[in-house]
């Protein structure tokens, strides 16, 4: 301490003090973006994680969970070794045991069901980023009960896009934030692409694109957006379809974009009542029939010379009648139900905005296209000397697919994508490799296996017709989950919320153990969550056997879900292992390049944890599952992840990783296997890119070069177009079984079901829950948003995160609040058909007044996630999940899912509720569940004073 | 030293934050906290971590507000942080001289040695950027990341704050106010950037840009779109025709 | 603002004890008092001590107390730095002052300049006190011009008050003192009301609107703060009294802490007698409540502008 009072100069401060001794790269997993990291080390702690300039996804900037990934790191809600469970169910009463102890339990209960009938293991994985490989374990083990996490996510705008574009919103695609004038972002409020779609924003609005946001509640995004459009919830197909209808009544279509690469010109078989009724026409090559104009004669769709009609009916030379797709679905829009002014009382949107956004919509996509010279040849050899954009680009997510109408309003948009000609073209929405792919993609979810013996293919697919359902002679499902069933024909990543409510149920049969990874099962992916948690923990009458009999969890931290396990499979933090983000699972990457990426353990765990894969890839081995043994029964991978994502192969040359593949590391995409992968990866910043030629960035689904570069690097089979479906025959095929056609038909309880939802366009229906009585008792819609700066559950366990979300409260438009004599800050009792909830309530402007909202998850189990008993999380903190049931009310003697009749899409936001002031303040948020015990875990430190050591000129230990 | 520089220099290091383009992630909030927590004015403590009430030292924290009624009304996302004024009460007001204003570069910063933690100086800031630490018993603020700004040791492309670094809408800025002709002080002129509570006289050093006028309509477009010529014949698609090239 | 005990103590001690080392050296040199050396000795240890409480209370508050000396470096620029230097300084005349006084037992001459000088002081020394809070911008209620006269009129009056009180426990011929605070009351109860009246009368200087700059959007409102959690901001200075409740203490401030002393002071002055000394002790500890009462609405009402960063519309 300088000892003159006041130091005649400015103190030194330490500038340059070197911020590590070592910097390694890796990915970020705070989220399932996959933003690359920089992660500063110094004296073996963390000093600084950062963005990785060069890296795709992030461009150097990190969110603000990504950017507490020290505190989730060194969470004390960090599980430390294997659990077995002593106490009942749902206690949190466990004993720790060693691995041997726990690999060796597994192993016995999962031998003993792949001895005699392996789809009595329900494998689901959650939130989880290697798919490829549980999936690929799921397959070798033999049980067709095996999905991730996107059945309650955004399986509906996947499906919508693949089975009409090819392609997806849903990570699979991005605006062209380059080009871009006109932008619509329905129902967004963080995104599964965080950052990109923060730092696209930025771009769009730093070059004064017009950006509008279609949102029931102007927050983040929609409060930054031009213009706000707040929709009443369930109701987007109509304000989409009744843009169509605005734009087909003035004739502002890219016609030849429509018969050049989508089926508009296609044509349909017009034959009320008989077995091909609004199937494609096909010549003897099966090959779909256009009709010629110049010719004035059919020709086959992939004729370069002909001339395809859109409209006008014709006569097959075989006598039967077709019409183009287009007419077909031209006639439909221009209906009056889809004038704006007829959509406008139901959307809340007046009919004036709709007119002109359609006329917006219209002079950014025609009168200000955009052409790049940058000439490139499609897939029948026409040479274009340049490339024509419509700057018009779209994007829609959780807003549109947690809705029980989400499939065909996703489709909606994709339609309207189509006719304006903006789908893959510069300043529209744009592929990301390795999409598109052939619509729908060609794998076929596989059927149940016998005994001891793999499934055929992978227990996930996009089926193309009745026949490629998982239904038994009755039609009854084959699945737990109900997927592929006529219940949910389509549900492309299954349908884990109804997992447990289905296994305790024994419907469609018992299963013997529940397998689960990184899902938060009995809370935040919950519907009916009280009911969850008892079906958890219900006893098979007059036995102390449980429902479910057995399950087994692994999870990193203390979670709610935790303390429902029988055997607890401790994984690591993102920090301490490898990881594998593969193309063959969900890519990262961009419009212009494929990209994959690794993460690698930058820090040693200090406790008795492994990565989940390795156990997994261990647990394969001791099962001695094909695959994961070699030809003597010795371990495949004895080195665990590593070793299978460097030396496993799907196919000679395709393996996890598409980077320096080959033995010398040169080939790309496809390759032999290079023993020296991982380090080159580690080498180059732990992810790997290559570019699309120049020729092929854009009209990707018919551009030679694209589909070549695909073919080489083994996206495609074939370098064969991607003809984009503004009709769905594969939707025709289930409805004309459901008409009675066809070898395989629907139940008749669910023909009528079938019949109205596979309609080969796009329709718009009120979201289940509205059709209930009548006498609607609840006449608001109720729904979450993402909170930027918390993640789910797992974010409030990091002390720096739940300072800024640490409760939530109702979220309610000032009219509202007042017509129900609420002021803000009273407590509300809000109430739905299955259930109620007292929670603090706070009054905005910036919402539809039929709407209330809240952040989601933030509401915590007391105790989980070794928080305090008294964290406001958990006493005033809430899930408005305990209002949601996971079934709808019965209807015709039966109770469907509450979810999307197509793909089986969890309907979160269809929920319709009432509230109430609460009669008397409640001393905690309702309902209140008994606090969970804990497991031996770190102790709580009651100041935590991170980084002090690592401040300039301290000592250090 | 607590008077202020004799005569202020010419560069004045500070931020300016584009409340047009700010979708209030906290990004910039957090990773200030994970970047200081470490630096020259580690740690930024945080009492109560797991319990019912957490309360930590944060630097920049991001606000939320509505403005204006009915349809013409805004949502806004305000960051705040310390502005770095050039006439700062926060400095003068200071009995031990732990609270000084760097002559060469306007930076204001605490020197938590000759710091007393009498709080005077968070009450003489209006603005709300100084952050007592219970636990060390001393005042802290925002550093404008001085520890990295000027930080050799690293690539010059990242020797700018935490929170400028990472933002992910780049609606944060950092450069020289001093300057007239950095792109900074350019950006403010254009986008007409303002100080916040002109009053109280403190001259801020950092700046924000207002958000822009919302856009419904354009004089560009029609306010509707006119119906396609119905052709003579060929019935109500005929216009189709005319839109495809042979 | 959140009005924390120690500083309020201090002021209102400190107030008391500078008012009454004023008027020691000021009515003593001029022959007002007698040369007494035990009330003398007393009456000076009484103001000498409250001060001295005052001022180590006031460390109470510090992170480091340890390292209070420091405060005295900044006098060039800081209220605060200056009143540590003054009140210090007060100390030097006050002392040789008590010696001419009690050990000396002469009030006169160069003891009289010193007195004089003590009382300078100490008034000096209030004035630094006063200005502190005067030249806080971001505390509209506190940076104006009725400030210094309200803090150095109350000293004076508590000063007076226990002058009063102690002429009797000495029983000495109280006229002096009765007089002081005869006089220094209505005063101090003037324009502590002209202070009440001016905060409740003088428009927000900022908003809401003129802190973020978005009043061209209309009115602002708080939607989000940043922090479900507690701050150290809100926690020192989001401190809010109702308005009920800040008037009902005001009533009690004016009744305890002037009317009463002030009835008391003039009955004494009316029938003196036995129970006098009685009554002057009770006024001077009414008068000293009042203070403290005075003094913690004084912190309670006054609101900071980082206020209006948490949902407030005006400060
Ligand atoms: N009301 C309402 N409910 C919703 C939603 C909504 O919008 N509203 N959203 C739905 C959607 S889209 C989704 S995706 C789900 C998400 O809900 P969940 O799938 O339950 O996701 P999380 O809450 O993130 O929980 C994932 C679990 O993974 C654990 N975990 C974290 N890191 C690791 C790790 O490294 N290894 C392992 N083994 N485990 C780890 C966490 O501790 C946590 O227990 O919520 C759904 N529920
Ligand atoms: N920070 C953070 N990022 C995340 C996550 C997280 O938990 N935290 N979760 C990740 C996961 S699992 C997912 S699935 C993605 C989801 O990313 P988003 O799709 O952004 O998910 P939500 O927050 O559910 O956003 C739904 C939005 O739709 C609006 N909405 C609701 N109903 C309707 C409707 O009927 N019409 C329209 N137009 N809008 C509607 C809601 O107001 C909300 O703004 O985010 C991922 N990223
Ligand atoms: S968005 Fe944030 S949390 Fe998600 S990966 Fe990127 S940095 Fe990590
Ligand atoms: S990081 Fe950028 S966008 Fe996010 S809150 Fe901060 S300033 Fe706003
Ligand atoms: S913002 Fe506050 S702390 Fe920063 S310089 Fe200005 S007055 Fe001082
Ligand atoms: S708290 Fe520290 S920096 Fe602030 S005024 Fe007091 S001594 Fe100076
Ligand atoms: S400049 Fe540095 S210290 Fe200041 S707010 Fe930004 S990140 Fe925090
Ligand atoms: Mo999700």
């Amino acid at each position: 301490m300088p000892k003159s009072a006041a130091p005649a100069r400015d103190p030194d401060v330490p500038l340059s003090e070197p911020v590590a001794d070592e910097v390694k790269y890796s990915t970020c997993y705070m989220c399932a973006c996959r933003c690359g990291i920089k992660v500063h080390l110094k004296d073996g702690g963390i000093r600084y994680i950062e963005g990785n300039r060069d890296h795709p996804v992030n461009r150097g900037v990190l969110c603000a969970k990504g950017s507490a990934g020290i505190m989730q790191h060194y969470s004390p809600a960090r599980l430390r070794k294997p659990l077995l469970r002593v106490g009942p169910r749902g206690s949190g009463e466990f004993r720790e045991i060693e691995w041997t102890e726990a690999l060796d339990t597994a192993t016995r209960w999962l031998g003993a069901i792949r001895a005699s009938d392996p789809k009595k293991l329900a494998f689901f994985t959650g939130r989880d980023q290697s798919q490829a490989l549980t999936g690929w374990w799921a397959t070798q083990f033999g049980t067709v009960n095996y999905a991730a996490h996107g059945g309650f996510c955004s399986v509906n705008m996947a499906a919508a896009g693949l089975y009409s574009i090819g392609g997806a919103f849903w990570e699979f695609g991005e605006p062209d934030w380059h080009h871009t004038k006109y932008f619509l972002l329905f129902g967004v409020a963080e995104d599964h692409d965080s950052n990109p779609i923060k730092i696209g924003l930025g771009k769009l609005k730093g070059r004064g694109a017009k950006v509008v946001s279609i949102n029931p509640v102007r927050t983040g995004y929609s409060a930054i957006a031009d213009e706000w459009i707040g929709i009443r919830p369930g109701t987007d197909g109509l304000f989409v379809l009744a843009l169509v209808h605005e734009l087909l009544r003035a004739g502002k279509v890219d016609a030849d974009f429509l018969a050049r690469y989508t089926n508009a010109p296609w044509l349909v078989i017009d034959g009320e009542g008989a077995a091909d009724h609004g199937l494609f026409a096909r010549g003897p090559d099966a090959k779909a029939l256009v009709w010629d104009r110049r010719r004035n004669e059919p020709a086959s769709a992939d004729d370069p010379e002909a001339q395809p009609a859109l409209r006008g009916a014709c006569t097959l030379p075989d006598g039967r009648r077709a019409v183009p797709a287009f007419e077909r679905m031209a006639a439909r829009y221009l209906e009056e139900r889809y004038a704006p002014d007829t959509v406008a009382a139901a959307t809340g949107i007046d009919a004036a905005a709709i007119k002109r956004i359609a006329a917006e919509l219209a002079q950014a996509a025609f009168s200000e296209a955009i052409v790049l010279d940058q000439p490139w040849v499609d897939v029948h050899g026409r040479h274009h000397a340049s490339m024509i954009g419509r700057p018009v680009a779209m994007h829609a997510m959780r807003g549109i697919s947690a809705h029980s109408n989400g499939f065909h309003t996703c489709r909606a948009i994709h339609l309207l994508q189509m006719l304006l000609g903006a789908v893959d073209t510069p300043g529209s929405f744009r592929y990301e490799p390795p999409y598109p792919k052939p619509i729908p993609p060609g794998i076929k979810p596989a059927r149940p296996a016998p005994a001891n013996t793999p499934l055929a293919g992978a227990p996930l697919g996009f089926p193309q017709s009745p026949a490629d359902l998982l239904v038994d002679a009755e039609g009854k499902p084959l699945r737990l989950d109900k997927a592929f069933s006529w219940e949910a024909p389509l549900a492309a990543h299954g349908l884990l919320h109804l997992v447990v409510a289905n296994a305790w149920k024994g419907d469609p049969y018992p299963i013997d153990t529940l397998f689960l990874y990184m899902a938060n099962l009995s809370w935040n992916s919950a519907m009916n969550t009280a009911g969850t948690m008892q079906m958890l923990t219900d006893r098979v009458p007059g036995s102390e056997e449980y429902r479910i009999p057995r399950i087994i969890y692994s999870d990193a931290y203390y979670s709610e879900m935790v303390a429902y396990a029988d055997l607890v499979l401790p994984d690591t933090t993102y920090l301490e292992r490898y990881d594998c983000i593969s193309l063959l699972d969900r890519p990262i990457g961009s419009a212009d390049a494929a990209a994959d990426a690794i993460r690698q353990p930058v820090v040693r765990p200090d406790r008795d944890v492994r990565p989940f894969q390795d156990v997994l890839i261990d647990l394969g081995a001791r099962l001695k599952l094909p695959g994961f043994v070699t030809a003597e029964g010795a371990p495949k991978y004895p080195g665990f992840y590593p070793d299978y994502i460097v030396n496993h192969e799907r196919r000679p040359g395709l393996g996890p990783l598409a980077g320096w593949r080959g033995a010398d590391g040169t080939r790309a995409g496809q390759g032999p296997i290079n023993p020296h992968q991982l380090e080159r990866y580690i080498e180059h910043q732990c992810f790997w890119r290559s570019e699309i030629p120049a020729e092929g960035r854009y009209f990707k689904f018919a551009n030679r070069a694209y589909l070549d570069w695909a073919v080489r690097m083994g996206f495609l089979d074939r370098a064969e177009p991607v003809t984009l479906q503004i009709y769905s025959e594969v939707l025709q095929r289930f409805r004309l079984a459901a008409q009675g056609h066809g070898p395989v038909q629907p139940p008749p309880e669910h023909r009528e079901r079938v019949a109205t939802y596979f309609d080969p366009l796009p329709i718009w229906y009120p979201p289940f829950e509205e059709e209930l009585p009548a006498d609607q008792p609840f006449p608001l819609h109720a729904i979450t948003q993402r909170p930027m700066a918390m993640y789910h559950s797992w974010g409030s366990q990091n002390a720096w995160l739940r300072q800024i979300h640490g409760e939530n409260c109702l979220y309610i438009h000032r009219a509202t609040a007042a017509a129900h004599g609420i002021a803000d800050g009273d407590w509300v009792v809000v109430e739905s058909r299955h259930g109620r909830i007292t929670v603090p309530a706070k009054l905005m402007d910036g919402v539809n007044p039929s709407t209330v909202w809240t952040w989601n998850a933030i509401g915590k189990r007391k105790r989980a996630w070794n928080l305090d008993a008294k964290a406001h999380e958990a006493t005033r903190g809430f899930l408005v999940n305990h209002l949601i049931g996971e079934l709808l009310p019965e209807r015709n003697g039966y109770r469907y899912a509450n979810a999307d009749p197509v793909t089986g899409q969890a309907a979160w936001y269809d929920l319709r509720v009432s509230i109430a002031k609460a009669a008397d303040v409640p001393v905690e948020s309702e309902p209140t569940f008994a606090a969970l015990a804990t497991p031996a875990l770190a102790e709580r430190v009651p100041v935590l004073r991170y980084g002090a050591r690592f401040r300039p000129g301290r000592r250090r230990p | 030293m607590t008077s202020l520089p004799a005569e202020p220099g010419a560069r004045r290091l500070g931020l300016v934050i584009d409340l047009d383009i700010c979708v209030g992630c906290h990004a910039c909030a957090v990773n200030c906290k994970e970047w200081n927590s470490g630096g020259v004015a580690a740690p930024l403590t945080d009492l109560d971590p797991y319990g019912a009430e957490p309360l930590g030292v944060w630097f920049n924290r991001v606000h939320t507000f509505e403005a204006g009624e009915g349809a013409a009304s805004r949502t806004v996302h305000f960051p705040r942080s310390c502005l770095h004024c050039a006439e700062p009460q926060c400095v003068t007001v200071c009995p031990t001289g732990a609270s000084y204003k760097r002559a060469e570069d306007g930076i204001v910063l605490v020197n938590e040695e000759l710091c007393i933690g009498c709080k005077l100086c968070s009450w003489a800031c209006p603005y709300g950027a100084r952050e007592y630490d219970y636990d060390a018993g001393v005042m802290k603020k925002c550093t404008l990341c001085i520890d990295k700004i000027y930080n050799e040791t690293l690539d010059a492309r990242d020797r700018v704050p935490a929170c400028v670094a990472t933002c992910p809408a780049s609606a944060r800025h950092f450069g020289d106010l001093g300057d007239p002709q950095s792109a900074v002080s350019t950006l403010v002129r254009e986008r007409g950037g303002y100080d916040l509570m002109p009053e109280m006289g403190y001259a801020p050093t950092n700046k924000y840009l207002p958000p822009r006028p919302r856009r419904a309509g354009s004089a560009a477009t029609p306010a509707e779109l006119a119906p396609a010529v119905p052709a003579g014949s060929g019935g109500f698609l005929a216009w189709i025709d005319r839109l495809l090239s042979d | 603002m959140h009005p924390a005990l120690s500083v309020i103590l201090f002021t209102t001690l400190s107030g008391a004890g500078y008012g009454l080392l004023a008027w020691l050296g000021v009515l003593a040199p001029a022959g007002l008092l007698p040369a007494d050396r035990g009330f003398g000795a007393a009456a000076l240890g009484l103001a000498l001590v409250s001060v001295t409480i005052g001022l180590l209370s006031s460390t109470f508050h510090l992170g480091h107390p340890e390292r209070a000396w420091r405060a005295f470096s900044q006098w060039r620029s800081s209220w605060l730095s200056r009143e540590g230097v003054a009140s210090v300084a007060t100390y030097v005349p006050a002392l040789l002052f008590a010696v001419g006084w009690v050990v000396l037992g002469s009030t006169a001459g160069v003891w009289a300049g010193l007195g004089l000088l003590a009382a300078l002081a100490a008034a000096v020394t209030v004035g630094c006190t006063a200005f502190i809070y005067q030249s806080l911008k971001p505390i509209q209620r506190w940076s104006n011009g009725w400030v210094l006269p309200n803090y150095l009129a109350l000293a004076a009056m508590t000063g007076a008050l226990w002058l009063a009180a102690l002429m009797q426990i000495f029983g000495l011929d109280p006229l002096a003192g009765t007089v002081a605070a005869l006089g220094s009351i209505p005063l101090a109860l003037a324009l502590k009301v002209a202070y009440w009246r001016f905060i409740d009368g003088t428009a927000s200087r900022s908003t809401a609107e003129s802190a973020t700059g978005l009043g061209s959007l209309g009115k602002v409102r708080l939607f989000e703060a940043p922090h479900t959690s507690e701050n150290y901001l809100m926690k020192e200075m989001g401190f809010r009294v109702a308005r009920k409740h800040a008037a009902k203490l005001r009533r009690i401030a004016i009744g305890l802490g002037f009317v009463a002393p002030f009835a008391l002071t003039l009955a004494n002055l009316a029938l003196g007698g036995v129970s006098a000394m009685a009554i002057a002790v009770i006024a001077a500890l009414l008068g000293t409540l009042g203070v403290l009462v005075e003094r913690w609405l004084f912190f309670a009402e006054a609101k900071h502008t980082v206020t209006l960063y948490y949902g407030q519309s005006t400060a």
